[in-house]
């Protein structure tokens, strides 16, 4: 592959990071959805006595928290390029050296990194508020070493795979409206998925939780090949094909 | 305005900054421009002019790799125009387009230092200065862009096409929205620019700007119209006339103006004022002064007639518009 430069994709990734936190549209739509996921099941959980306790040992309840990553990203990457189309930015930034797979990783690590903070930080949240004010015998039978590491290491590969659905779309589509529904739907599998597993329809084993695992895996180093041969210079400029 | 080039690198090789061979671009079945042809030398300054829709902003962005031609070859900066170049011939270019296209939340120096880093130049901070001075927006650095009018973010924009000490500068429309004080400090700079040894790339509908900045210009019109400098195009375009006022209408003009040396033609154009065709100035405008002195006329004055570079651009324009519905 050729060169890539970290100093370009740096630039990027700064002054994305620069742009969502001075928007506070952005800011607010990052917000507002893991506080829909964080609600829910803490209601769920609060409801729960201690004598049904034992019964949550059968289910993968938290699980179904890795729908923040793939639904946070996928609308801040929706938002990525055709943003930038609309705004008559794009034209500047590529006239300049940089590549279209540099611009693409700066962008998809510019939604990471926050999206990572949140779903992280969401689910530290819920823990906490879990292990401080459920019955006792709850949150001993609710968080478990197998479902914590499946939560940390499935959040980046998750929230990875939304973001190039995201800026697939960014790069196809001119309206930034069209963008976020697109990747709104697109993320609906996943997140399907996950509320399978959640609500035990999906038995979550070993052997299974490492096949997704490699299968996003190879998926996100995919993704970023794809994306970056979608992303037509020409297309984007002209506004042509 | 002043800038100070942070060195150059191969400007000075002989070899054209622009050389441009038989380009064209088709977008399906709609011609953008075709068989455009020129070569520009380094530290030259290039008008490029046409009516809306001609292919100016469609011929720099292929020029500056954005899109790729469909016919012909062309070298940027001494590298050949091919997509494989494409990193390098950006490298070497600046492209400000028509509309600024600045991250309005973003301060000036924010900017600045995105482009900067994408361009990867050394010492970022003190290009960014100079840029930043070169176009007398110092003071204004931390204020997010905007906030800014129309003409200084057309200044953040020129200034960040100098960032990266180009070789090659395409200028699209630069003094578009700026008042007449800011429009003249951009024309200062593209002299220093130009003084500095960078090629401008100047597309522009002013064509007083073109006249007064331009070492040659180009008139496009989907195919290229004409090439030159601009007294030339005016000599090619237009016959050399004088221009005879007195201070009556002259009661037999054909005799007054007939036979007398290097005159050619003549045409009354109002009451005492007359257009004479003549192939060599110098030995008309004696002889003619002469002639009327001795009819008795009171002569006002004889001078050249002249052409501006509009006239040149209407001229060529106008034929196409006729040729169209021709």
């Amino acid at each position: 592959m050729r060169r890539i430069s970290r100093r370009r994709i740096r630039a990027i990734v700064r002054k994305e990071l620069r742009t969502y936190r001075r928007n506070g549209s952005i800011v607010a739509a990052m917000a507002i959805f893991p506080m829909v996921f964080l609600v829910q099941p803490l209601v769920s959980v609060f409801a729960v006595s201690t004598s049904s306790a034992l019964q949550l040992s059968h289910h993968y309840e938290l699980l179904y928290m890795l729908g923040i990553p793939a639904l946070v990203p996928a609308t801040l990457a929706a938002y990525a390029v055709v943003a930038e189309r609309q705004e008559g930015t794009l034209e500047p930034v590529l006239g300049t050296p940089v590549r279209r797979e540099e611009l693409l990783l700066g962008k998809a690590l510019a939604v990471l990194f926050p999206a990572l903070a949140i779903a992280y930080a969401v689910y530290g949240v819920f823990l906490a508020l879990v292990a401080l004010f459920a019955h006792p015998g709850v949150a001993s039978a609710l968080i478990r070493g197998p479902d914590i590491l499946a939560q940390v290491i499935f959040t980046p590969l998750i929230a990875a795979w939304s973001i190039w659905i995201g800026l697939a779309i960014s790069t196809r589509v001119s309206d930034m409206r069209v963008a976020q529904q697109l990747s709104a739907l697109a993320s609906l599998p996943t997140i399907a998925i996950t509320t399978l597993v959640a609500i035990n329809v999906i038995h979550p084993t070993r052997a299974l939780a490492f096949a997704l695992a490699a299968v996003l895996l190879l998926a996100n180093g995919l993704g970023w090949r794809l994306v970056s041969t979608l992303f037509d210079r020409e297309r984007l400029i002209a506004n042509t094909r | 305005m002043s800038w100070e080039s942070l060195g150059s690198s191969q400007r000075s090789s002989g070899s054209p900054a622009l050389s441009v061979h038989g380009l064209g671009k088709r977008f399906g079945d709609r011609v953008a421009f075709e068989d455009v042809s020129f070569e520009i030398a380094y530290g030259e300054v290039f008008g490029f002019l046409g009516p809306n829709g001609a292919g100016k902003t469609t011929t720099v962005r292929t020029l500056g790799t954005l899109i790729a031609p469909t016919s012909g070859s062309a070298t940027v900066a001494g590298i050949p125009l091919a997509p494989e170049n494409g990193v390098e011939i950006r490298r070497r270019i600046a492209i400000m387009p028509e509309t600024p296209g600045l991250y309005q939340r973003l301060s000036v120096n924010e900017n600045l230092e995105c482009f900067a880093d994408l361009y990867e130049v050394s010492d970022p901070d003190a290009r960014i200065e100079r840029a930043l001075r070169a176009v007398n927006l110092t003071e204004r650095a931390r204020d997010p862009c905007g906030t800014l009018s129309k003409g200084l973010r057309q200044r953040v924009a020129l200034a960040r096409a100098l960032l990266s000490d180009p070789e090659v500068l395409f200028l699209d429309e630069p003094t578009a929205g700026l008042d007449p004080v800011a429009s003249r400090e951009v024309h200062e700079l593209i002299d220093e620019l130009r003084q500095r040894g960078v090629t401008v790339f100047l597309t522009t509908h002013r064509l007083e700007e073109a006249e007064r900045l331009c070492d040659r210009v180009a008139i496009l019109n989907r195919t290229l119209r004409t090439i030159g400098r601009p007294e030339e195009l005016r000599d090619r375009l237009f016959a050399k006339a004088l221009t005879v006022r007195t201070l009556a209408p002259l009661a037999d003009p054909g005799r007054t103006f007939g036979g007398l040396p290097a005159v050619e033609g003549w045409r009354q154009d109002g009451g005492g004022a007359y257009v004479v065709v003549v192939s060599d100035a110098k030995v008309a405008a004696p002889a003619i002064t002469r002639a009327l002195v001795a009819g008795g006329a009171d002569v006002l004055s004889v001078g050249e007639s002249y052409h501006s570079l509009e006239d040149v651009y209407l001229e060529l324009i106008d034929d196409d518009h006729e040729a169209t519905r021709g």
